[in-house]
């Protein structure tokens, strides 16, 4: 149990090795990353995936399993996760940038073209990143999908987005 | 309220109670759920966020949507509600005193009396801990999300469970700041999906660390934090000040058990879930013949799995009362256990079900009342 | 401070305030809301003091258990401001000695 998680509240590198992506399947297409490493009692994540990409079987205490050459990288086990622990990484652009989806339940939520300030899983700031999309469905609930392009070599650090200190409408 | 026709009575119209009562109407029993809040729901409609489990515990539902189809089935399976009315004893000869909400005091004789009273939070003591401002988290999160206040822009939590943890980030949800959040264990206590959700938003979370003492003078303004050492004690020279106006305490619950107590019932010590309990067997049935109990009361979880027990003992009491054929109930008690054991596993869960185990082994066949 | 708007709740329904004195000071109040969600969102935590010694005490439980946050609301001593709704015009005084009023006095 003394894991970096469980001490500061955040995965550490090698905590991590088991749930991020293989750079290559990153390179390929969008692929999510599921950050959920505690044996809890839950499995939404399962059940969301249209591909039926995650696995968590029996008992519904055992951790998701990706098949990562099955997921298109869709987003729809983000919204529906109620640990807030699934991410979608996309390196496969031509160029510097790549995309990351992820879950935003704050107010105001971000606008499509703005520049957020991109935090890590501490919640420091490493960097910007330029909003491309907010999907915000009524089946997501009010749990809303931010597509957020930052620099490739952020694809596995940035994990949230401020727009603190962005000027009101 | 009339007390004729009552087969049983519910104590406390939480998750647990109003699930028991839902089932027990179900099975065509005449209930009465008595709460002394003005609202229904118990702590369920405060927990804006979604719910863990699987699809049978209703998991990726927020706690207040549940509370909602929990609140639709009670009414539409015939149970009576009566808000305001606090029960304040049960007589040995187990009839119910009631005061109503226009303060009539009646006595009620039901065949079965459920107790889902809930838990009550701790408090902490250290120096500045009465001034105004230190508030338990339950009710930073009443204020938050039920009645929209911010008690203060910025909120010292103290304490790391799920409670702890989920509320910090509901105070973030709401446009609050969260300076710090302290927990004087060396590993936090919640869910570490919980505690990812406030890390990444920048709140701190300092294990290992307590709150020496709060200022202010007629309201909180600042916060000493220390950091501790592996024996608990404070660790000289870490002190450190922070600028705060609410201090949040979340430092666990201990079961509302008076009543159960006054029934004779025999009671059990279990820290882990929170103090003193009332044993109880399988049907949820504690040591005084026909006195119920399900939830927090019977040690604090969370509310999925005090939902489960409500409807267990809602089943067992309507069985007790013959509305249901004994090879029927053990079908339905069986669907139920199957739910509540998929929620006592994992490392967060193993334990409670071992240390519920323990109550269940010492009420099984030990009705002496 | 109010939370107009919410990720989850949306924003808060625009209801037209009703009035409430506390201390002869008129503050707005949603008809309804406890008494103590009312003057805490006017941006004051304490609402009592202790009878001996006057300290000052707010909201602690929240659901009227502690007895920390009783105020004498239209002449009624010992009110539990946590559950007691607001109706409009209600006359709310701090009780106990406030060691600042008694050297004002
Ligand atoms: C701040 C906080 C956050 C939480 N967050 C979560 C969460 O995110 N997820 C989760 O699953 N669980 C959470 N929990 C735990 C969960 O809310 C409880 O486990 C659950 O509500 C217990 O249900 P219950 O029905 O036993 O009790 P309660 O919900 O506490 O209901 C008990 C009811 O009994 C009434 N009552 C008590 N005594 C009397 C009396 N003498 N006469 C009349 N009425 C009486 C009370 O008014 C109350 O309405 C949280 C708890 C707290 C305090
Ligand atoms: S991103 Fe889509 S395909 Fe991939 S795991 Fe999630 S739901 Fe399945
Ligand atoms: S839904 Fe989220 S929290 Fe639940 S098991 Fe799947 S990844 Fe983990
Ligand atoms: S704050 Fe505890 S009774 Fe009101």
């Amino acid at each position: 149990m003394s894991s970096n998680l469980a001490i500061c509240g955040y995965l550490s590198a090698d905590e991590l090795a088991t749930c991020l992506p293989a750079p290559e399947r990153m390179a390929k297409g969008p692929v999510a990353v599921i950050e959920c490493v505690q044996d809890i009692p839950c499995n939404p994540c399962e059940e969301a995936c249209p591909v039926r990409a995650i696995t968590v079987g029996l008992p519904i205490t055992s951790l998701p399993v990706l098949d990562a050459a099955k997921c298109i990288g869709c987003g729809v086990c983000i919204a529906r996760c109620p640990g807030l622990a699934i991410f979608v990484v996309d390196g496969s652009r031509p160029g510097d940038e790549g995309t990351i989806q992820l879950p935003y339940e704050a107010w105001p939520l971000p606008e499509p073209g703005e520049s957020v300030h991109a935090l890590d899983r501490a919640g420091r700031r490493v960097g910007t990143g330029t909003v491309e999309k907010v999907l915000s469905a009524k089946a997501q609930d009010h749990t809303a999908v931010v597509i957020v392009r930052v620099s490739k070599q952020l694809l596995n650090t940035v994990r949230a987005i401020s727009v603190e200190g962005r000027a009101e409408a | 309220m009339t007390q004729s026709d009552t087969d049983i009575i519910v104590i406390g119209a939480g998750p647990a109670g109003l699930s028991a009562a839902a089932e027990a109407a179900r099975l065509g029993a005449a209930v009465l759920v008595l709460d002394e809040n003005d609202r229904p729901g118990g702590q369920l409609f405060k927990q804006i966020h979604k719910f863990f489990g699987s699809k049978d515990h209703r998991a990726g539902v927020r706690g207040y949507a549940i509370g909602d189809s929990l609140l639709a089935e009670t009414a539409r399976l015939g149970a009576r509600i009566e808000l305001g009315a606090v029960v304040y004893a049960i007589y040995p000869d187990r009839r119910v005193a009631v005061i109503t909400a226009d303060q009539r005091r009646l006595l009620l004789n039901p065949k079965k009396i459920i107790l889902a009273t809930g838990a009550s939070e701790n408090a902490l003591a250290f120096p500045g801990c009465t001034l105004p401002g230190v508030m338990s988290a339950g009710a930073v999160q009443t204020m938050v999300n039920l009645h929209r206040v911010l008690p203060a822009d910025k909120t010292l939590m103290v304490g790391s469970g799920n409670v702890g943890l989920i509320v910090s980030y509901q105070i973030r949800q709401a446009g609050g700041k969260v300076a710090a959040l302290v927990e004087a264990a060396p590993v936090i206590g919640g869910y570490g999906v919980h505690a990812a959700k406030i890390s990444r938003l920048g709140v701190p979370i300092l294990t290992g660390h307590t709150v020496k003492c709060v200022h202010g003078t007629d309201r909180v303004e600042g916060a000493t934090l220390v950091a501790l050492d592996d024996k608990f004690r404070a660790v000289p020279g870490s002190e450190r000040d922070i600028e705060i106006g609410c201090v949040a305490i979340a430092v666990g619950l201990t079961p509302l058990a008076e009543l159960a107590l006054m029934c004779g019932c025999k009671f059990t010590y279990i820290p882990k879930l929170g103090g003193h309990l009332p044993v109880h067997d399988d049907n949820m049935e504690t040591t005084a013949a026909g006195i119920y109990v399900a939830g927090d009361i019977t040690g604090v979880e969370e509310a999925s799995s005090a939902m489960e027990e409500g409807r267990l003992a809602g089943i067992a009491a309507a069985e007790a009362l013959g509305r249901v054929a004994p090879s029927e109930a053990a079908v339905l008690k069986q669907a139920v256990w199957a739910r509540l054991n998929a929620l006592r596993t994992g490392r967060f869960g193993q334990a409670r079900r071992d240390a519920k185990e323990r109550i269940t082994a010492e009420g099984r066949g030990a009705h002496v009342v | 401070m109010r939370i107009l708007r919410h990720p989850i709740l949306g924003n808060l329904d625009e209801q037209p305030p009703v009035f409430i004195e506390v201390d002869g000071e008129l503050i707005p109040a949603r008809e309804g809301e406890p008494i103590a969600a009312a003057i805490i969102a006017a941006g004051r935590l304490k609402l009592r003091h202790t009878r001996k010694s006057g300290e000052p005490r707010g909201v602690f439980c929240g659901i009227g258990r502690c007895t920390d946050c009783v105020m004498t609301v239209d002449g009624q001593a010992n009110v539990r401001t946590c559950v007691t709704p607001v109706k409009a015009g209600m006359k709310i005084v701090t009780q106990g000695a406030s060691p600042e009023r008694e050297a004002q006095e």
